[in-house]
């Protein structure tokens, strides 16, 4: 079944070429789907007003607009930054996004690449972020700049750890941190010895989900999450300086990274590329039939939409934490909630 | 002998107390603090205030507030203006609630030409007057979400305060700026339909406020946000000169409608002023939000009874204002706002001092703000509540 979307006989270089097309479109056409949908459309509505218009039908060329207008503009770099950090910061905030896409399976063969550490990884190079945020606020030589890269480093290191955590139960359950395999035993599995429904872990390892999800948020910055941020008070905190280009970069990665920890999560926690109670018997990822391939990614892409809405909706809704509380937050609720989810887990793993 | 031990001794417990006090700063590193000017130019400040703020990471050692960069010399103006005119220029002070600026100027004047406005006048003055009340304070409920990151509620603010604007805009022509109050009366009587019109608006602002209520005021990190955040007591409060919704939030039952006989039509109806005694930031907010319920109600019960007859008394076409001093202050949407106007016998006063209720309330902001984080200074700014025009004149 290795001969499906990449093909192998193709020569190196064009499955890596591929791979790379693949990639920068996995990553840039769930950050526009979501930026239109949610960021321009679902607000307006929440908030009684229409939002863009004009440019295209219903508005739906707006982003090429402003990423038109983006690019005019002038690439100012603070006088007292530190000239290099500056320029790299926002590349290495959107690399993070690239290297976590790397590792998101869309169908039985669709996929970039497809490791045993799988899990490990995506939650190692999804800290790469943070690193960028942080040489971001301190480069700018901004005040306002630098608290909000020391809170982002702070919140981002703290939810680092109930995110590790809700996904060891997973991990537990599955019995293997390869995403593929992690997508067949949802899907393939039986609860408690039921196989109506499969096994998606968003009904078994509920707690771990919704963790999860309150990770992801704080590692997206966004509301309740985004002291870092900040609009009303630290005026877009590590963002501030930056203008033009290298704005775009930082907002593309932003909504990106939404994407992306969506279609983890599903991968994770609705069975990723399957759908577990439509699922035709297959047993082993080579017997599954090469239409899943095409009708894969569509599913992810549902998934990964669906999540996104929660994220948004709860983004358009709340109002934000302060910096203590949510430390506060982190460590005395999630993580020891986290802990106890994965000592259940691993008891009932261990019983039935 | 005993004397030197003792001076030694002094010497070093002030020694040792400077240290701690070193030490309650910079705990472990050799840190020094950052001086953080949160302004002019700063959306949360939504005008042009400058607060400087001596940071210890990110908590507030010292903190002022630094105003007059909109100083606009209304005092001044006021001096080279006729009476009718000066109307026109305290619009402009707080530019949210405009028409209750124009009345106490105008009560004043009357107070000094011994006349009284007609009983209608008197009415859609009070009704007028709770409109500008609750355009502003809606807004602030809304801008309350803005600065504490729910982006979601300002823009229900500026729905449902178009309906009132526009009802402002119907009876006086103008939306933020209406110049309708006339010594002596009005310019007009309420439009065809407007009483109508007002009701059906004020049970929208009631369904507002319990929006607001779910959306915001009941919301976990909302409260976690305000709840003894900005703590102001009772004592304090007074002695820093807090009025409006901020001593009512203290616990000080002090409400210009209610404790003064004016002109104006409160003492007729029925409605409660509330006080919280708690003093925090949810509490300056909750008394707001129960303040734009009862407004609707005055409105309510004030377009059940208005009375017949004319909006304007007899006043002489060229007005001059006798010889003598006035002050007059109501409880405007931000607090307290008195004129006290001087004058000669001429054309314009002679001398207005504008007593304005934002400029007192911020001059608290270096008492509460010492010790707090830098994201509270925001949410006690916010719901301080004043406005930059305000501050400034």
């Amino acid at each position: 079944m290795n001969a499906a979307l990449l093909a192998a006989d193709l020569p190196y270089w064009a499955q890596a070429l591929l791979r790379v097309l693949g990639g920068v479109v996995a990553v840039l056409l769930p950050a526009g789907t979501i930026v239109y949908v949610f960021l321009f459309k679902m607000m307006s509505f929440m908030q009684s007003r229409l939002g863009p218009m004009e440019a295209g039908p219903y508005g739906s060329m707006q982003l090429f607009a402003e990423v038109g207008k983006w690019l005019q503009k002038e690439d100012i770099t603070p006088e007292r930054a530190d000239r290099f950090i500056f320029k790299i910061a926002p590349l290495v905030v959107l690399v993070s996004t690239f290297l976590l896409v790397a590792v998101v399976p869309f169908g039985p063969d669709a996929w970039f690449t497809n490791f045993e550490a799988g899990v490990f990884y995506m939650l190692a190079v999804s800290s790469v972020s943070v690193l960028g945020i942080l040489i971001a606020g301190w480069a700018s030589a901004n005040k306002y700049s630098l608290l909000g890269g020391l809170r982002a480093a702070g919140q981002l290191i703290a939810y680092e750890l109930p995110m590790v955590l809700a996904v060891i139960g997973v991990i537990i359950q599955a019995g293997t941190m390869n995403l593929q395999d992690i997508v067949l035993a949802q899907n393939a599995g039986s609860m408690f010895g039921w196989d109506g429904l499969g096994n998606p872990y968003i009904l078994t390892q509920f707690v771990g989900f919704i963790i999860f999800m309150i990770a992801v948020q704080a590692e997206l910055t966004q509301t309740p999450f985004d002291m870092p941020i900040a609009e009303s008070e630290l005026v877009s905190g590590y963002m501030t300086e930056y203008s033009g280009f290298r704005f775009l970069t930082f907002f593309i990665a932003e909504f990106a990274t939404a994407g992306v920890f969506s279609l983890i999560a599903s991968v994770l926690f609705l069975g990723g590329w399957g759908i577990p109670f439509a699922w035709f018997g297959w047993d082993t990822m080579d017997s599954v039939d090469n239409w899943m391939n095409v009708v894969g990614p569509l599913i992810m892409v549902t998934k990964m939409m669906l999540l996104s809405f929660i994220i948004m909706w709860v983004r358009f809704s709340y109002p934000r934490f302060r910096e203590d509380q949510l430390q506060r937050f982190a460590w005395k609720v999630l993580v020891p909630v986290s802990l106890v989810n994965i000592m259940i887990t691993a008891i009932l793993k261990v019983a039935f | 002998m005993t004397s030197t031990e003792s001076l030694i001794d002094r010497r070093q417990l002030s020694y040792i107390a400077a240290q701690a006090a070193d030490a309650r700063l910079n705990v472990e590193l050799e840190t020094e603090g950052m001086t953080l000017n949160i302004g002019p130019q700063h959306p949360a400040t939504h005008g042009t205030l400058r607060i400087i703020a001596r940071l210890d990471g990110e908590q507030v050692v010292w903190a002022e507030p630094s105003c007059g960069y909109m100083h606009r010399g209304y005092e001044k103006l006021t001096e080279v203006r006729t009476y009718p005119q000066v109307t026109a220029l305290v619009n402009r002070i707080d530019w949210l609630g405009s028409f209750a600026n124009e009345v106490p100027f105008i009560l004043a004047a009357e107070k000094l030409m011994e006349i009284e406005a007609p009983p209608r006048a008197q009415w859609i003055r009070t009704i007028l007057f709770e409109l500008s009340r609750i355009a502003n304070v809606s807004l602030f409920l809304g801008d309350l979400g803005v600065q504490m990151g729910a982006i979601t509620p300002v823009f229900m603010a500026f729905r449902d305060r178009e309906y009132v604007l526009n009802l402002i805009e119907g009876a006086t022509g103008g939306r933020f700026h209406p110049n309708f109050d006339r010594i002596g009366g009005l310019k007009d009587d309420l439009p065809a339909g407007f009483i109508d019109e007002t009701r059906v608006v004020m049970k929208k602002l009631r369904n507002f406020c319990d929006e607001m209520e779910n959306l915001l005021f009941g919301n976990e990190i909302f409260q976690s946000r305000t709840r003894g955040i900005g703590v102001i007591p009772k004592d304090v409060a007074m002695q820093y000169g807090l009025s409006g919704a901020n001593l009512r939030a203290s616990g000080v039952d002090w409400d210009l409608r209610r404790d003064q006989t004016l002109p104006m039509a409160w003492n007729k109806v029925d409605w409660k002023v509330w006080t919280h005694p708690d003093g925090d930031s949810y509490a300056r907010c909750w008394v707001r939000l129960q303040e734009v319920r009862e407004s609707t109600r005055i409105v309510d019960q004030l377009l059940d009874d208005i009375p017949s007859g004319p909006v304007m008394a007899k006043v002489p076409r060229i007005i001059k204002v006798p010889e003598g001093e006035a002050w007059v202050s109501t409880e405007n949407p931000l607090g307290e706002m008195g004129y006290y106007v001087v004058s000669k016998g001429d054309l314009g006063p002679f001398r207005t001092k504008i007593r304005s209720a934002s400029f007192n309330n911020i001059s608290i902001v270096p008492w509460v703000l010492k010790g707090v984080y830098v994201p509270d200074i925001i949410t006690i700014l916010a719901s301080l509540y004043f406005i930059l025009g305000d501050i400034d004149r």
